[in-house]
């Protein structure tokens, strides 16, 4: 097998054909000074186990979860992932399907998405939710436009405790739109209820809330809600790890009329950043201003039970200019591997490993609590991720840890003011106490070689 | 087929003046053209439209279409029966498949529009 496509003699023959001498006169447009004129200076070729090799070392140049102890999550969690998972994802059928544009010739991918819709509203109570978004960033700025366009209003309020790069995205998509983004701060870690009854009025279309939030603290939810529908605004709930809701009260039971959340943790792997999987869902009276779209079970002309495309007449390919959503494609591969993940656990398997990674995070939050140095910065309840105030800055602590093989959490210093000394850290059901008691000792030792210094300096 | 009474605009809407106040629908033959109409989405009473800007959608099988407005004004109606209802628009959307009536600030905008032989030629059926 050659990989060459042409032969001297096919060259020849195609430059007979069009007209030309040499291959160099088809570039006769581009002046002389920017043209090459040797060949390039390639290395000889390799062979097959040379390039994989080659690639294998450039590979394990990269730090990750496989490799390292990851304390990491803050959108991104290491959560055990069945094999059982990709070996179905990853069948040729579903593999090369892209996203339906002859929908009904895909009753298998249909179906799947329709199941997949169905366990996400289990999961989050709520009415509706489409086929997938792009992201949790993504999809929480879709829901922002949502409740625009539902409210007639255009301002939104959103808590600083939401996840950073999810509020600049939100601000990216929005701002074109003239949709006005009011931050409001956090106390202690959480959002508080005064603080949004101040930020609300007549005016607002929606408040966004995480929960759990970014610190890993949870949220008043339902008073929030309360606050909001008083001044008839939304709620919009965004959630970066939807598997909490195994052990916390779900979104649509708090008063969420739109729930935004990053479906990574629902069987995709870290996949270094992405693809990753947006769900939206929202209340049933909402969904003509859900974006993207919705697979329906309907009956055939025979009776027969099929699956259509319910919801896509406002998208962008029949509406352009006037469409509910200028998304084109979605993440279906993700949601389908959501989908097995979920049906593979069950409510009770999610339950379990909601307990494990919320009972493993308080085993880790009570060490690092007692060690010299070291405290948890927020004391409201949290779920599987906290904040560490640490002796010296975050990130020197991280890159510390780092040499000793682990993903130690995520410096805050970069990303809220006064938090230097700030590392969320994380912790799933991947995590062996073991992993947990050597993370402790190695921070042990980081705080501890700050106090010799400070000793130091004293002399 | 289409009655003389009503004006009709190029977007497919009609407009019927009552009392002052004018009702507005959409023609027999854009309903035929959208299809089985799935929903009809409406704007709240005391809503002001503008003259040949959108004030609503009519979603069928097919596709989702903007609604105009034929004239300028406030809406003082709105067909509630639609939101359960809404194929009535197919069957009858000269009469009950009405949309919306307006209290209208300018009724000189209803000369602009078409009368009922104009129409027909515009969708080549005069």
């Amino acid at each position: 097998m050659r990989y060459i496509p042409t032969t001297p003699e096919q060259r020849e023959h195609m430059l007979r054909t069009i007209g030309v001498e040499t291959i160099e006169e088809l570039f006769t447009d581009i002046p002389a000074e920017v043209r090459l004129d040797r060949p390039l200076a390639l290395r000889p070729a390799l062979s097959d186990p040379e390039v994989l090799t080659a690639l294998r070392a450039l590979a394990e140049r990269n730090g990750h979860a496989d490799r390292l102890v990851c304390f990491l999550g803050a959108g991104a969690y290491d959560h055990f992932v069945p094999p059982a998972v990709w070996q179905l994802a990853g069948r040729g059928e579903f593999l090369t399907a892209y996203t339906p544009y002859q929908a009904e010739l895909m009753q298998g991918e249909l179906q799947a998405a329709y199941e997949y819709q169905t366990m996400v509203c289990e999961l989050l109570a709520m009415d509706v939710a489409n086929a997938s978004m792009y992201d949790g960033a993504s999809a929480l700025a879709e829901a922002a436009v949502m409740a625009r366009d539902l409210a007639r209003r255009d301002r939104v309020v959103v808590s600083r405790a939401v996840h950073p790069e999810y509020r600049k995205v939100l601000r990216t998509y929005t701002e074109p739109l003239g949709i006005r983004i009011d931050e409001i701060g956090h106390t202690r870690g959480v959002t508080t209820t005064e603080d949004v009854r101040r930020a609300l009025d007549t005016a607002a279309a929606a408040v966004i809330v995480q929960h759990p939030n970014f610190f890993g603290c949870l949220e008043d939810v339902q008073a929030m809600g309360e606050a909001a529908h008083s001044v008839g605004a939304l709620l919009i709930v965004a959630t970066a790890d939807p598997l909490a809701f195994g052990l916390l009260r779900p979104p649509g039971a708090l008063g969420a009329d739109i729930v935004a959340a990053e479906g990574q943790p629902l069987g995709n792997h870290l996949n270094f950043g992405g693809p990753y999987l947006g769900i939206i869902a929202t209340r049933r009276e909402f969904v003509r201003r859900m974006p993207g779209r919705l697979v329906g079970a309907t009956t055939d002309a025979d009776g027969r039970r099929g699956f259509v495309l319910t919801l896509q007449t406002r998208e962008q390919h029949i509406r352009r200019e006037r469409a509910t959503s200028n998304i084109c494609t979605n993440e279906a591969l993700n949601a389908l591997a959501a989908a097995i993940y979920l049906s593979l656990m069950g409510p009770d398997g999610v339950r379990r490993v909601a307990e494990s990674c919320a009972r493993k995070a308080h085993y880790l939050r009570r060490r690092i609590a007692a060690l010299d140095g070291f405290a948890i910065a927020f004391q409201a309840p949290t779920f599987h991720e906290f904040v560490v105030r640490t002796p010296r800055p975050a990130d020197t602590v991280a890159r510390a840890l780092l040499r000793e093989g682990f993903l130690g959490g995520l410096p805050l210093g970069s990303l809220y003011r006064g938090m230097r000394n700030h590392l969320l850290v994380s912790v799933t059901e991947s995590r062996t106490r073991e992993e947990m008691d050597r993370f402790v000792d190695a921070l042990g030792r980081v705080g501890a070689r700050r106090r010799r210094q400070a000793v130091v300096t004293v002399r | 087929m289409y009655p003389t009474d009503y004006r009709y605009s190029t977007e497919h809407e009609w407009a019927k003046v009552e009392d002052g106040r004018v009702r507005v629908g959409i023609t027999k033959f854009a309903a035929d053209r959208l299809s089985d109409i799935v929903y009809v989405e409406l704007p709240p009473v005391g809503t002001e439209v503008s003259f040949m800007q959108p004030f609503g959608v009519v979603e069928s099988v097919k596709a989702a279409s903007d609604l105009y407005a034929p004239v300028s004004g406030k809406v003082v109606e709105v067909n509630d029966a639609l939101k359960e209802r809404p194929e009535i628009v197919g069957t009858d959307p000269h009469g009950e498949g009405w949309m919306i009536v307006v209290e209208p600030s300018d009724p000189s905008e209803l000369e602009k529009l078409m009368d009922a032989a104009a129409y027909q030629k515009h969708i080549g059926e005069g």
